[in-house]
This record gives structure tokens, sequence and C-alpha cells, in this order.
């Protein structure tokens, strides 16, 4: 895996929430057995339009958003299916990054990400940003006044800081500890896994046998 | 202080607790497709691994599987290859596989259950996020990615964050035709489809109870529209019954079954257990329920009118809008005055005998209407001839249905059953996302006797108060 420590890009804006993984990678493109070329189908059904051309009316198809590798989006990005291509195409289309806010509904905090996308992101050295909703709206109106906006996203800082002219906004964001060094690291966690060997052999010895199916 | 049935679990798994935090959890059970496997073996050749435990995983083919008699002909390469490559890779690392053709095949969540592989106590896994499903019996069962399944195939465990629990309360008793179905849609119209997210559901109170295992199955199924990692309730004597009254051939036996089930008996959660968070719904006052947008949280009551930008809470006026627009609705319209053109009873959700029976018992002496087109899907080839030795086929040939075979059908559009752009549906899948059942297809999601019902009057209907000669 790719390690992440810092990325510096353009930042694009998809303004709509609930993004699902059927709107990211649709199923048409789940057929492939193999882990690449799934750049060019991300978010195919809004992106092109019948006759197989970039549709003008989305939004990230803007000329300014050329070359963009920051995301910034809506609340609950990434949810329904667990695919993992929907990571992969996100990746492969050149994205690093993405940044969605938490949202507070009668006083509880509903995620930014989807679990499982949130998960699968990881692995694949794809940071997600969760911040407060209005340092998002904050961002959203950045990126509407600064054609070109480009951003740092810093990890060991946790930090992403935006280059807008002679303001340098910066926000802080949180990041779970482990998985902070896993990105940093690039690590792969199943050779992480692998060198427990020996504590699942142990409690392979005593986890209760006939839970198990008959040989 | 007590624990919850979630927890018991967990702590019955964790085979280390790792230094950022997360657990390394075992797996007992590890379910596998065509779709998201076939980089996941690629990676453990690449890697040179081995599997750890390949008598734990099991496999079979349904997303790409056509369903139509001459379904051993898949025509399309593409998903063809993908079938192939299952096959090719079970052989190759030495996996039970029930392939097409087998008297086993089906969706893999339909099929868990029916072999009692899907057993209380268990952790499950499974390359999709309907693993949910298997939580009705009391399991932690939950969806991976590819990585992840990568992982439990090397290792048999699994790195997690201890999510949350959420208990959910269904008090009183279901009023008439109103089913698990619409029990769940009403939870996601609450709680929001991120609503669950980091949590564990728990189902409770009188009106799950009182739920066969079917009606549970579909209840913890689309837990995952609510953002949770996964669904339970605790198992009882209607769970103990489902899995030794039938054959189930994985499922314990004898000696063994005798302790399983003191296990079994001990997992509930304990009185004094708290929760993170709690829900509670009145089940009695459930209308039934149909989604309105592109996502299951938008959903509404059958009388209620299609809400507008200002009236539909959680979703901003452009959410609301682009969804409005993409199934081709205005604010205000009643659904019972909308057409529908295709209707379809299948998917993980709705496709086990019950609900087959359930939708036989709306079309039984009537007719589709003309303009239908009405697909029947079990969810396994078990369904089907279970179906057929009761006769439901016959109901349904007698409406004007299509009898399928068993997969995924409909549900997701990556095999020959896809709506067309601008189609609209009545479905029991779980999940109306833009263009999830074919591009441009506008899906609404509702019960199997809601669906029965649209299909016979060419449109929405108030099942409860839905007559026809
Ligand atoms: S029936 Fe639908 S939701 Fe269920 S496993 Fe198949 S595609 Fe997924």
């Amino acid at each position: 895996m790719t390690p992440f420590t810092q990325h510096t890009g353009i930042v694009a804006t998809l303004d709509r929430a609930n993004v699902d993984t059927d709107a990211i990678i649709p199923k048409q493109f789940l057929k492939s057995i193999k882990r690449i070329g799934y750049g060019p189908n991300a978010f195919f059904d809004w992106r092109y339009g019948p006759d197989g051309t970039p549709d003008a009316g989305f939004e990230l198809n803007q000329p300014r958003f050329e070359g963009r590798s920051i995301l910034v989006t809506r609340n609950n990005f990434g949810c329904g299916s667990s695919r993992e291509h929907a990571v992969w195409a996100l990746a492969q289309d050149g994205y690093r990054v993405v940044i969605a806010p938490w949202k507070e509904i009668n006083g509880e905090r509903l995620q930014g990400f989807a679990d499982i996308f949130r998960s699968n992101a990881v692995k694949n050295g794809l940071l997600t940003i969760e911040l407060a909703e209005a340092d998002v709206d904050a961002i959203f109106d950045l990126v509407k006044h600064h054609p070109g906006l480009t951003a740092t996203a810093d990890l060991p800082s946790q930090t992403v800081t935006f280059h807008a002219d002679a303001q340098q906004p910066v926000f802080a964001f949180r990041i779970d500890p482990g998985i902070k060094d896993k990105l940093q690291r690039g690590l792969d966690d199943i050779a992480q896994t692998l060198a427990y060997a020996a504590d699942i052999d142990r409690f392979e010895t005593t986890h209760d046998l006939w839970l198990h199916p008959p040989a | 202080m007590g624990k919850t049935l979630f927890e018991k679990i967990w702590d019955a798994h964790v085979v280390r607790q790792l230094p950022d935090g997360t657990a390394l959890l075992y797996i007992d059970r590890h379910l596998v497709h065509e779709v998201t496997s076939p980089q996941a073996f690629e990676g453990m050749r690449l890697a040179g691994r081995t599997l750890r435990r390949p008598e734990l995983a099991f496999a079979t083919m349904d997303h790409n599987v056509p369903t139509t008699e001459d379904r051993l002909n898949i025509e399309d390469p593409i998903s063809r290859a993908q079938v192939d490559a299952l096959q090719a890779n079970c052989d190759a690392f030495g996996i039970k596989l029930f392939g097409l053709g087998d008297a086993r095949q089906g969706i893999v969540h339909v099929i868990g259950p029916e072999l009692g592989l899907t057993l209380p106590g268990l952790t499950i896994v499974c390359g999709d996020s309907h693993t949910s499903t298997h939580g009705a019996f009391g399991a932690l069962a939950f969806g991976i990615g590819t990585s992840e399944v990568e992982h439990v195939l090397a290792t048999q465990t699994l790195i997690q964050e201890k999510p949350g629990t959420y208990h959910i309360e269904f008090t009183g008793r279901l009023a008439p035709h109103i089913s698990a179905k619409d029990m769940v849609l009403k939870m996601i119209g609450l709680m929001g489809t991120a609503g669950g997210a980091g949590h564990v559901l728990e189902y409770g109170g009188d009106a799950v109870r009182r739920l066969s295992m079917e009606n549970r199955m579909t209840i913890c199924n689309m837990s995952i529209e609510a953002g949770a990692r996964a669904g339970m309730i605790a198992p009882d004597e209607t769970t103990f019954d489902y899995i030794t009254q039938q054959k189930r051939p994985y499922a314990p036996r004898g000696k063994d079954l005798e302790r399983a089930l003191a296990y079994w008996r001990t997992l509930p959660s304990d009185d004094d257990a708290a929760f993170d968070r709690t829900l509670t719904v009145d089940a009695a006052r459930i209308a039934p329920q149909v989604t309105w947008g592109t996502n299951p949280g938008m959903v509404m009551d059958i009388d209620q009118p299609v809400p507008g930008p200002d009236t539909a809470d959680g979703y901003s006026r452009s959410d609301v809008e682009n969804a409005l627009a993409y199934m081709g609705l205005t604010p205000g319209t009643r659904l019972t005055d909308v057409a529908v053109d295709v209707v379809f009873i299948g998917s993980c959700t709705n496709s086990r005998i019950e609900d087959l029976r359930q939708a036989a018992a709306i079309l039984e002496g009537r007719k589709k209407a003309n303009h239908v087109q009405l697909l029947v899907v079990p969810g396994s080839h078990a369904v089907r001839e279970q179906a057929e030795a009761e006769g439901l086929d016959r109901i349904f040939k007698a409406a004007g249905a299509e009898w399928r075979y068993a997969g995924c059908s409909m549900c997701l559009g990556m095999n020959p059953d896809q709506l067309r752009p601008r189609q609209r549906s009545a479905s029991t899948s779980n999940r109306n996302f833009e263009g999830r059942q074919g591009k441009g297809g506008r899906t609404h999601l509702v019960s199997p006797e809601m669906a029965a019902a649209a299909a016979v009057a060419g449109k929405f209907v108030d099942i409860r108060t839905w007559s026809s000669t």
C-alpha cells in the first residue's frame, strides 16, 4: 500500500449527502476480476451522458476541478454496498483525500463516512477526514470563491490547510492512532496479523470446536 | 453490570487486544461470492499465502447468475469469467462451493441459514454488506471489503474497532398485513441512513419475538441501510426450532447440539446490560411503508403524500430535489395514483419461503395488470423446491408472473434482469439507490404483500384497505 504522510492538491466539491457506493462505481464495473482499471468509471452514471461523453452538468466535470485530488462532500459518504471497488475507483481516479462532515441530529452524532467504506479506504491509502458541518460549509464556500483552490492534508499534524490567497484556513481533524500509523507506514494488515500467528493458534485450541462445521 | 448479546459474542472471539485499541477478532464462518472475492484470491497468490482454515469458508454464485431456465449458459462473457474465476479459486484453495446447478445454490444470505452454517454465537463475515442478515440467529455477522476478505482467508481473523451498541425495541402488535419489511423501513425512516453507523443494532420487544426466522432475517438484512455495522436478535425457541426441525447439514447434532443449545441459551443480553443508544418504535402504529426517494431512509406511509423540499425531514433541499427529479415525482402526489411497470419479488431481503407465501396469498385467484412485468425469484434453489412442493409456483404462474431460478436477479441489475431507464418498480429488495436496479430505473421498496398487490392493481395500493375481485 502507498504510505500517506502529506498530500497537496486541487480541491473539488460534490454537494450531495448519502453518496452511495452504487453511485461511486455502478455494478456493471464490478464484473472485473482485476484490481485496476476502475478510475475512469468513478461516478459513471453522473459523469457521462447517454452518448458516453462527459456530462457538463455534473459538478465534478467542471474545468476548474481539472487535476483534483481532494474531494469535499457531504455526510454519510460511501454508504450502501461493501464493494471495495468504490475506493479503488476513487484512488485510481486520482483522489488521495476525501473530506466529509459529521452531523448532529437530536444530540446524536452521525458519521461523515459509512463504516465499511472508511475501513476499505485505509487499506488503500485513501485518507478520509471527518470535520464539523460548519467547517465543511466553510470549505464549500472557499472552493466556490477560489477557482483552482489547493489544500495540503498533513497526517502527522492532523491538519488540512487551504491555500486561498491571503487566508490560509487550517482545520484540525481527529484520526484513530492505529489508522494513522497504518497510513503513514503503508502497512499491510495481513503481514501484521500473521505476526500474531501464535496467538491465533492458541485461541483455536480453546475456541469451542463444536461451533465448527463437520469436516 | 451485565453484558449485551453483542458483547458476549465479541468477548468470546477476541484473539488479542492490539496496542492501538482495536481487537484481533476470530472469524467462525466466511461466506464467499463471485463479485468481491477474485481480487482477494489474486492477492493471496501474489503474496504466496495459503488459506488458514479452508473448511470454514463456503462459496456460492448469486450476483451474476441469470435466473431463467437456460441459466447455466451465461452469455455475458465478463459475468461468465467471474463465475469461472470463483470455481477455479475454490478448486485451487480447497473451498466448498455451492455452484450453479447445485441443489444448494442460492443467494449467499439465504443459503447460509438454510444449510445450518449460520448459528447463534458465531462470528460470520462475507464480502457483502447484507451479511447483517445472519444476525437474526444471534450471530455477529457483518459485511467486509475485499482486502478484509483476503485478510480472513489468510488469517481467519479480522482487525476490528469495537462498535457501539444500539437497542431497538418494537413494542405492541403489528396490524394485519403489516410485515417485518414495514418495521425495518419505518425504523430507517426514523433513524436515517447514517443513524446506525458505528453501531451494532439489537432488535427486541414483543413484535420482534413474535416474528418467524424468515421475518427476523428481513429486519436484520436491512440494518446496513440504517448504516449499522450489524443487526442482531437474541436466539430463542423460534431460532432453535428453525435450526433443529429441518435438515440443516452443517448444524450440530446429538451431543454437540445439546452443548450448543446450552450455550446458546446464555447468549441473550442480560437484564442489567446497558446500550449506548436506544430507540423505541410502536409496532402497532406502523402503516405499510413505501420509499419515495433514492435511499431507504426516504420512506413514508402509503397513505401520505410525497414530501417536498420543505417537508422532508433530515434532508437538504437539493437532496430532495435531486431525489424527486430522479424518481419523476412531484411533492403532494399520492403513490396510490402512481402506476408501476415492474414488480420484483425477491432478493436476500424477501425471497424466503414465508415471503413467497405472503405474496402468493395476495396473488391467489388474481391476475397481474396487463402492463406490469411480474418477477418472482426465490432466494435459493431449496426455496424454489419448497415453493413448488406447496404449489406456490402454480399461483404465481396463473397470476401471470415469471417464476424464476435462484439469484440476486433484479436486486442489483448485474445480471440480465434489469429495469430500463424510467421504468418504475415496486420491489421487495433493499436499495432504491439511483441506478441500482438498472440505469435510470426508479425503485420503490415495499413488502412482499404490497408488491404483489401493486402487480394486480398496476399501481401502488394501501394493502390494508385494498380489495380486488
Ligand atoms: S440479493 Fe441484492 S442485496 Fe442481497 S446479496 Fe444479492 S445483490 Fe446483494
